[in-house]
Order: structure tokens, then C-alpha cells, then sequence
């Protein structure tokens, strides 16, 4: 014992330093989050006013106005790719669950998880391709393809993970009663799997509403009001890119505040999922 | 979207076969719509890759092999080669790699095996949130925060100790490779984090159990029964977090300043696959500079999936082979 007291002692000391190490590296990880919502608030909250949404970007040089179109216009992007992507992802999402056999199931599983990692620039390549050259002209449409790709695989994996914790006991309820596979679904497997269900499309919807390198060339923004969806329109993310890069405080000071505003967004949809997902495992087990 | 096949409406059957042929009919017709769904999938990644191969045809044709290894970018001349691109690609995903892991992993020993319990569920939490905030905004927090504080008190100090090494040479312009490793660093972390978390979670506890039995000290008991254990686990969750930084655009195309530069400083200003298309897709003026950087996004898609799916089959090859072990 005496012989290695010596020994020991090092080893409690390079244990307690490495995981001091560990410690470090905890805070390390945390700091940026601490430092980016301190920022945020500091440099983007004297912005926002009342002007900041419900005004238009004023030509360079001329104080105030707004995003109040980039705001509307990110909202109804997420609108029209929600419209796109949720159904194809839940009904996806339901094959996987309900219907698919053990191979297929991995294949589609497989791609699902190979097109998560297709960056999202590429996705707006593709719309360019499929929309923008037959049209000729930037379009919202365009945009809202773009992430509608990128929802797909989202939405339908989650939709997939929920619906396998409903019970089997509930199809075979379902079924026992004489109703036809697919009104079981809709009627009975579904409703109880829609808070999660809800939690994925509202998660996917957070991604896609900070997307910027999609909508580039697709939605490719509009310092005005967009009155129809044929033509290009305003995101969020895209007007505090080209804010944030161009040479004027005044507007460098607006990105700040439409990066609050953007930030302020994803993180009441992530909060609302946290609200919904919290009875989630209750009600069905 | 037009995956979905065309289902030719069923007229509601009359009441009295209720039963029999229209319920039938509506399943056959619901699982079909389904498997369309499930389907599009498929056809989207078809979707990708035809597409981006039909953009780039011109440029495959023109340039075939030489576009990999050609340092000339230049519109006028219609010469295009895409060297620059990956090079800045590979060396700041590099950096963002050498950084994010050592300290990925070891939040995910603090997350799983030190942290007091009560902490662990909040600062998981924390992390994820981390993963929310949108790209251009990490850009913009880098433009206006990271690169200050780096340029003033970081870039000097590196410059001025390991000054003697080619890679910490030449003048400090704030954005440049080292930046962008940085601020990628910064964004692949929550990923890293979290599937490492993961792995380390899916060591069973035996194998900790015995460690300590043969008096190994805490640390010892991570090195050599967690970490040894866990490391095909933890490697895939470096490559996953490399998937990630290889695609990134937003932030990177802030903070790189998006010159095209092959050398050995990491505070020169470069540029990526990704950025290079953000950059100059909406000003390509000819087929061939379009069809040029179409070749580019095929090059980032392709290498993107490859690392993607190594990754996966690394992390699900780990788990579900622990989660077999346990049951």
C-alpha cells in the first residue's frame, strides 16, 4: 500500500483533473448559446418598434423602416412548404409504421436519414432547376419547395417514432370493431399519436424557418411587399443576411434586430414543443 | 410535389355493399397513397442527383477530370476548376472537426457519467437549443462578436507563440479559414454532442461496474472502459458532425471571405464548396459558369451523402449492436 501511495495519489489527481477537463469543455459548449442570446438582446432590442413590423426596407442611407415584409413573407414560406411537406411526411410517416415490411422499411429509412444530410443549399439548387428556369422568374413558389424537400425526411421520421409507440392493443381494438384499416388509422391511430406528431412538424418547422441557403436563388427576397406568390418574396433570414453583410450600421443594427426576432421564433416553436410533447408518453402508455 | 400517384376518385359504394367491395377499395386506395408517400423519398434523392447531373453536363463534358485538380476560376475565359473550393472545404471542416470533438466528447462524459443528475436533463436541453439558432444567425454573431474578439486577443497570441509554423503566418484579417473552422466548430457541437451522449449512454454499465471493482480512479474508468469501448460509436459521431460542417453555407460564406485561396495560412481568406455557389449562382452569366457551379454542387452532394452514410452505419451499427447486448 505504502509502495504505491505515491502512485495513487497521481492517479486521483489526473483523474480529478481530467474530469475537470470534462467540466471546461461543458461550460465551453454553453458559452456560445449564453453569449449569442446576450448579444442578441443587447444589439437587436432598441430596434424593434413598431415600424421595425409593420414597415418595408427604406433605400440606403435613409433611416428606419422595417421587415415587416421579410417577416410575412417567412411565415407564408413556411406555410406553403408546410403544405407541401407534412402531408407527404405523415402519410410517409404512416406507411412506415402501418403498412411497410421489415426491408422496405429500412431502405426508406435509410434514404430518409441520406436526404437529412443533403445540405440544404443543394435543395435550392433543385427548386432553381424545377422551378425557377421553366418560370423564368424568382417566385415564392420556388422557395417554399425548396424547404418543403427539406421538411419531407424531418416529418416523416418523427411521425414514424411516434406512431409506433401506440399501443397494438389499439389496432386490434380498432379492428376487432370492424372498422376498415385505413378509418382505423385516421380515426383512431392518429389521434392519439398527434401530439407527437404535432411536436415533429413543429420542430421541422423551426428548421425551415432559419434556412437561408435555399432561398437564395429560389425566393431570392424583395424589398417590397409581395402580393403574389408567382414572384419573388421577402424572408427573414435572407434580409438579415444581406443587412448583416452590407456596409451601413443602420442597417447592420436592423439585422441584429431581425435576427432577435428570427431566433425569438424558432424558440417558441421548440418551447410549444416541450408543452406538447410533455403528455406524450402518458397518453399512451 | 407531384409524388403522390393519381388516385381516381371511388365513388362511395351503395350502402347495402358497404362492407364488402368499398371498404376494401378504400384501403387498397390509402395504402397506396401512403406508399406513394413513404416513396417520395426515393424519388427525391433521384430528383437530386439527376438534377444536378443534368446541370452539370455541360461542365462534366467540357472539363471532365481536370475540374478536380484546375486552380483557375475565371468567368471571363470561361476556365473553370474547382481545386480552391475543395481545398477551403476540407481544410476548415477539418479545423471545425479538431475542435468540436475533444470538445463534444467530453460534455458527453460530463452529460453522462459526472454531471449531477439533476443537471444533466437541463443542460441537454441547452445543448439542443444551441442547434436552433438559425445559421445566419450564428453569421452574424460571428461578423460582429466572434471575429473581434478573435482578431484582438486570440489570432495575436497564436501568431505571436506559434508564429514559427506556416499555418499561423502572414497578416491577421479576422474573417478567413481559421475563423470558419471556428464558428463550424461552434455549430456541429450540439450534433457531436448529442449522439455521443448517445453511445456513451448505450455502454452498459458492467463494463463501469468492473473498472471500478479493479480500482480504476473515475477517469480511468471513462478512458479505459467508456471510451475504448464507445470509440467506433464516437468516431461516427465526428464524421455525422462532419456531414454537417461540409454542407454549412450560411455562416461560413459570412465569415471566410469567399476568395479563392490555396496556401498554407489558416488567417487567409478562402472559400468553399457551399459558399461558392451562394456567392456567385445568382451571378453566373453563361451555361458554362451555371453548369460549372452545378459540377460544384454535385461535388458537395456527392461527398456529403458518402460521409453521411458512413456515419450512419457507424453510429446504428454501435447502438443497435449494444442495444442487442442489453436485451
Amino acid at each position: 500500500m505504502n509502495v504505491t501511495s505515491g502512485n495513487h495519489k497521481f492517479r486521483k489527481a489526473k483523474s480529478l483533473a481530467m474530469n475537470g477537463l470534462c467540466i471546461a469543455c461543458a461550460v465551453l459548449v454553453i458559452l456560445p448559446l449564453g453569449m449569442i442570446l446576450f448579444y442578441l438582446v443587447q444589439k437587436g432590442a432598441s430596434s424593434l418598434n413598431r415600424a421595425f413590423f409593420t414597415g418595408i426596407p427604406k433605400p440606403a442611407g435613409m433611416p428606419g423602416g422595417g421587415m415587416g415584409n421579410a417577416i410575412l413573407g417567412t411565415l407564408e414560406l413556411v406555410a406553403l412548404a408546410s403544405c407541401i411537406g407534412v402531408p407527404i411526411g405523415i402519410l410517409g410517416g404512416v406507411y412506415l409504421s402501418e403498412y411497410g415490411g421489415e426491408r422496405m422499411n429500412t431502405w426508406i429509412r435509410f434514404w430518409a436519414d441520406v436526404l437529412n444530410g443533403v445540405p440544404s443549399i443543394v435543395w435550392g439548387m433543385v427548386a432553381y432547376t424545377l422551378v425557377v428556369l421553366p418560370m423564368k422568374h424568382f417566385s415564392a413558389w420556388a422557395g417554399a419547395l425548396a424547404l418543403a424537400f427539406i421538411m419531407i425526411p424531418l416529418v416523416l421520421r418523427t411521425t414514424e417514432e411516434v406512431l409506433v409507440l401506440v399501443p397494438r392493443s389499439y389496432r386490434e381494438a380498432a379492428l376487432a370493431l370492424g372498422l376498415p384499416q385505413w378509418k382505423a388509422i385516421v380515426r383512431i391511430i392518429l389521434p392519439t399519436a398527434m401530439r407527437g406528431i404535432i411536436t415533429g412538424v413543429l420542430l421541422a418547422m423551426g428548421r425551415i424557418a432559419g434556412e437561408t441557403a435555399p432561398l437564395l436563388f429560389t425566393a431570392f427576397g424583395n424589398t417590397n411587399w409581395s402580393h403574389h406568390l408567382g414572384e419573388p418574396i421577402a424572408a427573414l433570414p435572407l434580409q438579415i443576411f444581406s443587412y448583416a453583410t452590407a456596409p451601413a450600421d443602420d442597417w447592420n443594427r436592423q439585422a441584429w434586430a431581425g435576427a432577435l426576432v428570427l431566433v425569438a421564433m424558432t424558440f417558441c416553436l421548440s418551447l410549444s414543443v416541450r408543452l406538447f410533447s410533455a403528455g406524450r408518453f402518458q397518453k399512451n402508455t | 410535389m407531384s409524388t403522390e400517384v393519381a388516385t381516381t376518385p371511388v365513388s362511395p359504394a351503395p350502402t347495402a355493399h358497404r362492407q364488402g367491395s368499398g371498404t376494401r377499395v378504400g384501403d387498397t386506395v390509402f395504402h397506396m397513397v401512403c406508399l406513394a408517400a413513404a416513396l417520395a423519398v426515393a424519388v427525391l434523392l433521384a430528383l437530386v442527383l439527376w438534377q444536378l447531373f443534368k446541370g452539370s453536363n455541360l461542365a462534366l463534358k467540357q472539363f471532365g477530370w481536370k475540374f478536380f485538380t484546375g486552380k483557375e476560376w475565371n468567368p471571363v475565359t470561361g476556365e473553370f476548376g474547382a481545386l480552391p473550393f475543395i481545398f477551403g472545404t476540407i481544410v476548415s471542416s477539418t479545423l471545425a472537426l479538431l475542435i468540436a470533438v475533444p470538445l463534444g466528447v467530453g460534455t458527453a462524459i460530463y452529460l453522462t457519467d459526472l454531471a449531477p443528475v439533476k443537471l444533466r436533463q437541463p443542460m441537454t436541453s441547452l445543448i439542443e437549443m444551441l442547434a436552433a439558432v438559425p445559421s445566419v444567425v450564428w453569421g452574424l454573431w460571428a461578423l460582429f462578436v466572434l471575429i473581434p474578439i478573435l482578431r484582438a486577443s486570440v489570432y495575436p497570441v497564436l501568431k505571436h507563440w506559434f508564429g514559427f509554423l506556416p499555418i499561423f503566418q502572414g497578416p491577421i484579417y479576422g474573417i478567413g479559414l481559421l475563423t470558419s473552422g471556428v464558428i463550424l466548430a461552434i455549430m456541429i457541437l450540439p450534433i457531436i454532442t448529442s449522439v455521443s451522449r448517445e453511445v456513451l449512454r448505450s455502454v452498459p454499465n458492467l463494463q463501469r461496474e468492473a473498472a471500478y471493482a479493479l480500482g480504476a480512479t473515475r477517469w480511468e474508468v471513462t478512458r479505459i472502459a467508456v471510451l475504448s469501448y464507445a470509440r467506433r460509436g464516437l468516431f461516427g459521431a465526428s464524421v455525422l458532425g462532419l456531414g454537417r460542417a461540409i454542407g454549412e453555407t450560411m455562416a461560413v460564406t459570412m465569415v471566410i471571405g469567399n476568395t479563392r485561396y490555396i496556401g498554407p495560412t489558416l488567417f487567409h481568406p478562402a472559400t468553399t464548396l457551399a459558399s461558392g455557389i451562394a456567392n456567385e449562382f445568382t451571378e453566373a452569366t453563361t451555361d458554362i459558369y451555371l453548369s460549372s457551379l452545378f459540377e460544384l454542387g454535385l461535388v458537395l452532394l456527392g461527398v456529403t451523402v458518402l460521409v453521411n452514410i458512413l456515419a450512419q452505419v457507424m453510429v446504428r451499427a454501435f447502438t443497435t449492436a449494444e442495444a442487442r447486448r442489453v436485451a
